[in-house]
Formats: C-alpha cells, structure tokens, sequence
C-alpha cells in the first residue's frame, strides 16, 4: 500500500492495474516538476540571454561565467548543493522546489544559448528599421525582435523540454516522489520490480511522445516569419 | 540665403583603416531634392546610414535642422557626443527608406505603419489608423491593409516601406537604393511614389540610386561621390550632360551604357 492505495499481487495483470494509479500519483508529480522547471529555464534563460548580450561587459561577462559554469557540471551536483548547502545559510526549500529550482538552473543555461542563437538570427536591419523609427531599445526587443525569434527557437525549447522531464527521475536521490522513485519503492515492498519499473517506462514513452508532438504542432502552427501581430 | 537643413563639415567616416568619408563637405537646403550618385564603396549610402544614425561618425560635425547631429553642447559651450535622448530627439526629424525594405514580417501592412506612430509619437490608435489608411491611399495600397509583407511584392513592399517612414511625418526623407532590391518590372511603381512625393511635398529629399533617368528627372541638384568625397555636383542637366570632370564623365559612360 501506498498512498493509501493498495496492490493486488494475485497475478500480473492484476498487480498491474493495482499500482497504476499510485504510478499516475508519481507521474502528476514528475509532471509537475518538468513544467516548473522548463518554465525557470525559460524565464532565467532569457535574462542570461539579456545579460550576455549586454553592451558593458561588466554584465556581460558574470552573465557567461555563471552560464558556462551551470553547464559545465552535472545536475546531480548542483541538486546537492541546493538541497544540502543552502539549508546551512538558512534557505530552506522544500525537495519538490530544491528540485525544481536545480533542473530549471541547469537547463536556463542552454536556454540562454538558444534564446542568443535566435536573436541573432532576426536581420539587421530588423534594427536598422527599428531605429529609423525611434522605436525603444526595450519595445524593439519585446515587439520586433522577440516575435520573429520566437518561431526559430520552438523546436530548440521542445526538445529541451523533453531533456527536463528525462532528467526528473534524479530529483529521486533528494526524496522527491517523482515517478521512478514511487516505482522503486513498490518495487522494494513487493519484490517485483519488473513490472513497475516497465509500466514507468512505457508511461515515459507516451509523455515523450505527447510533449514532442505538442512541440511539432506549435512548430507547425507559427508561421515562420514571426507571431502574427495585426 | 536660406540655412541649410543638412550639414557635413569635414566629416571622417573611417571602419578600422579603412576611410569611406574622408574629410566630406556638404550641404542640403530645406525642400531639395539631391541624389546621390557614385560607384559601389563611393560612400554615398554611408551618408544616408550616419545620418539617421545608423552609423556613428570618425571626425568632424554634422548638422540637422541647425543642431548638431552627432554631438551636444557641453556646459562650456564646446561639443560631446551626443546621448541617446538627443539622437532621439533628432531621428524624429528624419525618415529612411531602405533598399531591402526592412519591414517588420510579423505585422501586417497597416501595423507596420501604425507600430512607431502609436509607441513613440503617443498618437491614438484611431487616428494612427486614419492616417496610415491615407498613406496607404497614397501609395495605391488601399485593399492590402491587413496582409502580411511576405504577401505583397517587392514592389508593394517598398511602397509599404515608405509610407511607414512618412507616417512619422520627417522632415527629411532618405532613400538608401530603394528599388535595387527590385526585378526591373517592380522599379516604376515605386519611383511614381517617389516622384509624386517629391512634387507635391515640401519634403527634403536625399536619395542614392543607380536610376540616372529617374535622378535626372526628380532632382534639384545631383552629387557624384568618389572614394569617400563629393567630387562634383550640379543641377541635374548639366551633370548628366556636361560632366566637368574626369571621373563623372567614366562613371556615367560605364551606367548609361549598361542601361
């Protein structure tokens, strides 16, 4: 029993259906994680994106540090730190959050990268335009050169998108109950662990599968030229 | 006498070593319209390009309007570059039209008018509306309002494009080759807009083109540049037909020969 759900071990099948709906508990949870922790990348990315391409290096610079280091060392450590290092100058977070906050760190790095690729892909004389107009530095970002970005990074996002919700099942090691880790403790009271461990996969598999479809469409939709504005 | 609009006073305009203005002099009075004509690296787009200050200049002062483009008056009277308010202050004066149109994709023809009059002009959105529908009167673009450049032609585009910079109502227009972009069918409907502009209106005009026809019919006064300086300038007839020097003269043999 688990979350006051309990199992039926009177044969495979049965057992099966028995522990879905504790899985499906695990799996709002891994949900939950994957989109809170794609939409800190988004969002944190953007600033990186925003800081690196500032004209001072004064900003610029820290904005590249910071990002190359998120990068350049592995999820499982900077999990560690928040969970374990934070809490000793006093920021107590809870593990869903500390897990959260981790996998939308990491990932806001490479975000940044293709927040900056797509940037830099909008014409210069998108620019130029904006300029001869008078138009702000802020509502040519936000107005002309974000809409017509936008398009060009979507299949990027996607597939990070997919990478944040494969990489969940780590938040395990911190005791959130994502999935995985609802999985291996049915596994550990039932002494079947074939059974959970395939259903987790499969349930994966359709996730995957959804989210890179829903990213298809999206890429689909959006014309290329940019967000429509009328 | 009248003070004129335009000023460039021994402006340098050098990338690394290499020098594209050098030392230029020039000057435009208020409602004339000058071409700019010039072999390719002559300079003559970098003219239009510094002064809706695209680019920034080496050396020596511009003027518009009697104010200094580039610079601002410190508290001793002496100049320093200017800020971004004071470049603001004098884009205003100024509209550009660009040779690959520069529209903004994601907006539909009336938005893409409409965009900069509302943002940096506060005007209302009606009345931008208004406006932009007798602009695109003008421009013989009425019913492709609600399209998406991607949509239109060449052509239609620039025409866009030039009705997006009068709606900030400049008071001098610059055309950077606004047909070169163009198949040769497209060209002529884009310099009746011009042409029509430059009669009817008090507009002060700064066009580069390779169009010697056209220059000759539209111009006040036509300047040939070569290798970053004003080698000779006229009134159209006598320059197209009675060059004075040298290098006037080969340039447009080479142009009129290849038309």
């Amino acid at each position: 029993m688990l979350f006051g759900i309990p199992w039926d071990t009177s044969s495979n099948l049965a057992f099966a259906v028995s522990i879905l709906p504790i899985l499906l508990i695990g799996l709002w949870v891994t949900i939950q994680a994957t989109v809170l922790g794609f939409f800190i990348a988004l969002v944190v990315g953007l600033v990186w994106a925003a800081l690196k391409a500032a004209p001072t290096r004064v900003i610029s610079w820290p904005a590249a540090v910071i990002t190359e280091f998120l990068r350049d060392t592995p999820l499982l450590i900077q999990l560690f730190f928040l969970y374990y290092v934070l809490p000793e100058f006093g920021i107590i977070l809870p593990a869903f959050m500390t897990g959260a906050l981790a996998l939308g760190l990491q990932y806001s790095a490479y975000t940044s990268e293709v927040y900056r690729a797509g940037i830099e892909a909008v014409p210069r004389g998108q620019h130029e335009a904006s300029r001869a107009l008078n138009l702000t530095g802020r509502r040519t970002f936000t107005h002309i050169v974000l809409p017509q970005a936008i398009p060009r990074i979507i299949p990027a996002m996607g597939n990070y998108l997919v990478s944040i919700m494969k990489d969940v099942p780590l938040l395990s090691v911190v005791t959130v109950l994502e999935m995985l880790n609802v999985a291996r403790i049915i596994g550990d009271r039932t002494f079947n662990y074939l059974i959970p461990l395939t259903m987790v996969g499969g349930l994966y598999l359709i996730m995957t599968l959804i989210a890179s479809g829903g990213v298809r469409f999206l890429d689909r939709r959006l014309p290329k030229t940019g967000i429509p504005l009328k | 006498m009248t003070e004129p609009i335009i000023k460039f006073d021994k402006v340098v305009k050098a990338f690394g070593s290499f020098v594209v203005l050098n030392k230029l002099d020039f000057e435009v009075k208020p409602g004339e319209k000058v071409t700019i004509i010039g072999p390719s690296g002559s300079g003559k787009s970098t003219v239009l390009r510094i002064l809706m200050t695209l680019e920034p200049i080496t050396d020596g002062v511009v003027y518009v309007d009697g104010q200094p483009l580039w610079h601002e008056k410190s508290g001793d009277g002496s100049l320093k570059p200017a800020g971004e308010p004071h470049l603001r202050k004098m884009r205003e004066k100024m509209g550009m039209v660009f040779q690959q149109f520069n529209l903004f994709p994601h907006m539909t023809v009336r938005r893409n008018i409409t965009e900069a009059p509302i943002q940096v002009l506060g005007i209302a959105k009606s009345e931008a509306r208004d406006r932009a529908n007798e602009l695109l009167e003008m421009v013989g673009l009425t019913e492709h309002a609600d399209k998406y450049p991607h949509q239109l032609s060449g052509g239609q585009q620039q025409r866009v494009g030039i009705a997006r910079a009068l709606a900030m109502r400049p008071k001098i227009m610059l055309f950077d080759e606004p047909t070169s972009a163009l198949d040769p069918e497209l060209v002529g409907e884009v310099l009746n807009v011009i042409r029509k502009l430059a009669e009817e209106h008090d507009l002060t005009m700064l066009l580069v083109t390779h169009e010697m026809n056209f220059a000759r019919q539209i111009s006040d006064r036509v300047c040939f540049f070569d290798q970053g300086r004003m080698l000779e300038e006229a009134p159209p007839e006598e320059l197209f037909t009675n060059p004075k020097e040298q290098r006037t003269r080969e340039f447009l043999k080479a142009v009129l020969e290849g038309n």
